[in-house]
């Protein structure tokens, strides 16, 4: 049992605020750390694993502060973003390094068994500058694991990955988590996040802005309020009809795109409302598009709320 | 030492075309002093030039510069040096594991080929050879604790080295009488001058402050390097 506790930490670089004020546990089980690009998901991930000091605050591991302590390696396997790994070693002779540099009793059997779990044994005599983007991956993982560590850390590891790779690496993790191990990943998008993560940690623009179980971060996301551009044959009619409704928060006219822009309490209440209303006042729907869904705007809402 | 570290060093100087780079340096002496010694000039000049300005004074800094920055700047530069430092290995023994392969490689393509340089030309007379070779130990030694150093706390190491070694050593240190003190190449000639034969040799530097400036040199460059790795900071791929 390992757990990682953030408290109350912020980096910046500069005047650049990566993570601002971020208190969070990461305890056994799988955690996805979710957030848009430059989030400070990274910043994050290289706190945890000791390759950055918090300008503010402390990261610690059990109770030890993980900056300047090599020991807690021991227990922490880092699956870094960058690709570079020695591309001149094979994938065995890099994964038996890491081995060795643990000082383990039995680094070639250590290795052997890491290479198995990721399923990269065939590719094993080959140079790692020959891999592709998921074996590399993949080897980036069982030199994370030759130590059977508690905790589990991985920047983007689904990047680059097909779909196929993408289910074994899910799978593999699952089985950490499982284990009860620590398993911490980051990604930016949340589909990927739900699928794997038993909790989840949001992260929009450094500060800490959600966080609990896929179901929580679904309902957060559903509920809030939704946009849309509507187009019918009636539009001034339409809205009059709509802004007697409880679910729609706001309605406005715009004049050059022909069209009503709508603000809806809720997305469900809405998408029964609208053509049922539009129905009663005789009134036919051209576009019902909905205006801003880009996960950018999703996590926006999740800051101010 | 540890051995996965030098093994991983030394695969990562020797492999590949920076291993045939290195060649370059021995080639160039041994070609040289054969043509020299089959010339008919002042063979104790053409040492002095050969061994001196060119060995000691041009082609050991770069050497050293090459071996001192590629034993760990590369690896920081590509972000594989986590694999190192996501252990639980103290970070003094990674820097005195480099420092050592280092140091090997550099007295292997610079000293060993002056010493045979030196013979080929002058045999043992006045102790020349002898006294060079020792000269590219030292200096050779502290090249590369130097540049093992700039490695780590500079992203431009080689940029700084160059500048170190070829406008600090050889423009300054040949005009301005106090920089020329303050050279690595000057106490590794203090050094030559007390091993050869009395008065074939002249150096700016007495023995004994050569030997401890050569000291705090390579100990002090040795202990930073170590805790700057220590506080290696990971930036975050622009
Ligand atoms: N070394 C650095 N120097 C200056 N600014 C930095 C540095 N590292 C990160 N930043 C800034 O901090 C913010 C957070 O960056 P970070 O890399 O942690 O984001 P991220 O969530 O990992 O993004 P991505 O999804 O693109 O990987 C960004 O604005 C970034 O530009
Ligand atoms: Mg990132």
């Amino acid at each position: 049992m390992a757990t990682i506790t953030i408290d109350k930490v912020s980096r910046w670089f500069g005047n650049v605020v990566a993570v601002n004020d971020v208190s969070m546990s990461i305890g056994p089980g799988i955690t996805g750390l979710l957030g848009p690009n430059g989030a400070g998901k990274s910043t994050l991930i290289h706190m945890m694993s000791g390759f950055l000091a918090p300008s503010t605050g402390t990261v610690t591991l059990d109770g030890a502060p993980i900056w300047r302590n090599q020991e807690v390696y021991r227990q922490i396997g880092l699956v870094p973003e960058r690709e570079s790994m020695y591309d001149y070693l094979t994938g065995w002779e890099f994964v038996l390094a890491n081995a060795e540099l643990h000082g383990l009793p039995h680094p070639g059997a250590a290795a052997r068994k890491a290479l198995a779990l990721v399923e990269m044994e065939y590719a094993q005599e080959r140079r790692t500058g020959t891999y592709s983007k998921g074996m590399k991956q993949r080897v980036k993982m069982a030199s994370a694991l030759v130590h059977d560590p508690a905790v589990l850390l991985l920047d983007e590891p689904f990047n680059g990955m097909d779909p196929r790779q993408r289910l074994q690496l899910m799978d593999l993790l699952r089985r950490f988590g499982a284990d009860g191990r620590t398993v911490l990943f980051s990604s930016h998008i949340l589909e990927e996040v739900e699928q794997l993560a038993r909790h989840i940690e949001v992260v929009v623009a450094g500060r800490h802005a959600a966080s609990g179980d896929f179901r929580k971060i679904r309902r957060l996301m559903t509920y809030r309020p939704h946009r849309y551009l509507v187009r019918s044959s009636d539009d001034r009619k339409l809205a009059s009809a709509l802004i007697a409704d409880p679910s729609t928060a706001g309605i406005e006219l715009d004049w050059q795109e022909k069209a009503l822009r709508i603000q809806a309490v809720n997305f469900q209440g809405f998408t029964t409302l609208l053509p049922q209303v539009a129905q009663r006042a005789g009134i036919r729907l051209y576009t019902v598009a909905p205006a801003d869904e880009s996960l950018e705007s999703v996590f926006s809402y999740l800051v101010s709320a | 030492m540890n051995p996965t570290v030098a093994r991983l060093t030394l695969r990562g100087l020797l492999g590949r075309r920076r291993g045939l780079l290195l060649l370059v340096v021995p080639v160039l002496l041994l070609l040289v002093s054969a043509f020299a010694a089959a010339s008919s000039g002042n063979h104790h000049d053409l040492v002095v030039d050969i061994l001196g300005k060119l060995g000691l004074g041009t082609l050991l800094p770069i050497l050293g510069l090459v071996v001192g920055t590629g034993a760990i700047a590369t690896e920081i530069d590509d972000g594989s040096i986590v694999y190192l430092l996501a252990k639980p290995l103290p970070r003094w023994k990674i820097i005195t594991t480099k420092l050592t392969v280092a140091i090997g490689i550099t007295w292997a393509f610079s000293a060993v080929p002056m010493l045979l340089s030196g013979l080929l030309m002058y045999g043992t007379k006045e102790g020349l050879a002898l006294a060079y070779t020792a000269a590219a130990l030292v200096a050779g030694a502290a090249y590369s604790a130097l540049f093992l150093l700039l490695g780590v706390v500079t992203r431009h190491a080689v940029v700084a080295g160059l500048a170190y070694a070829l406008v600090w050593e050889s423009v300054i240190g040949n005009f301005v009488e106090g920089a020329r003190k303050l050279s690595i190449q000057q106490w590794g000639m203090a050094v030559a001058e007390s091993v050869a034969a009395e008065g074939s040799l002249t150096s700016v530097v007495s023995l004994g402050a050569a030997v401890v400036l050569l000291l705090v040199v390579a100990v002090a460059a040795t202990v930073l390097a170590s805790v700057k790795l220590a506080g290696l900071t990971l930036a975050s791929e622009e």
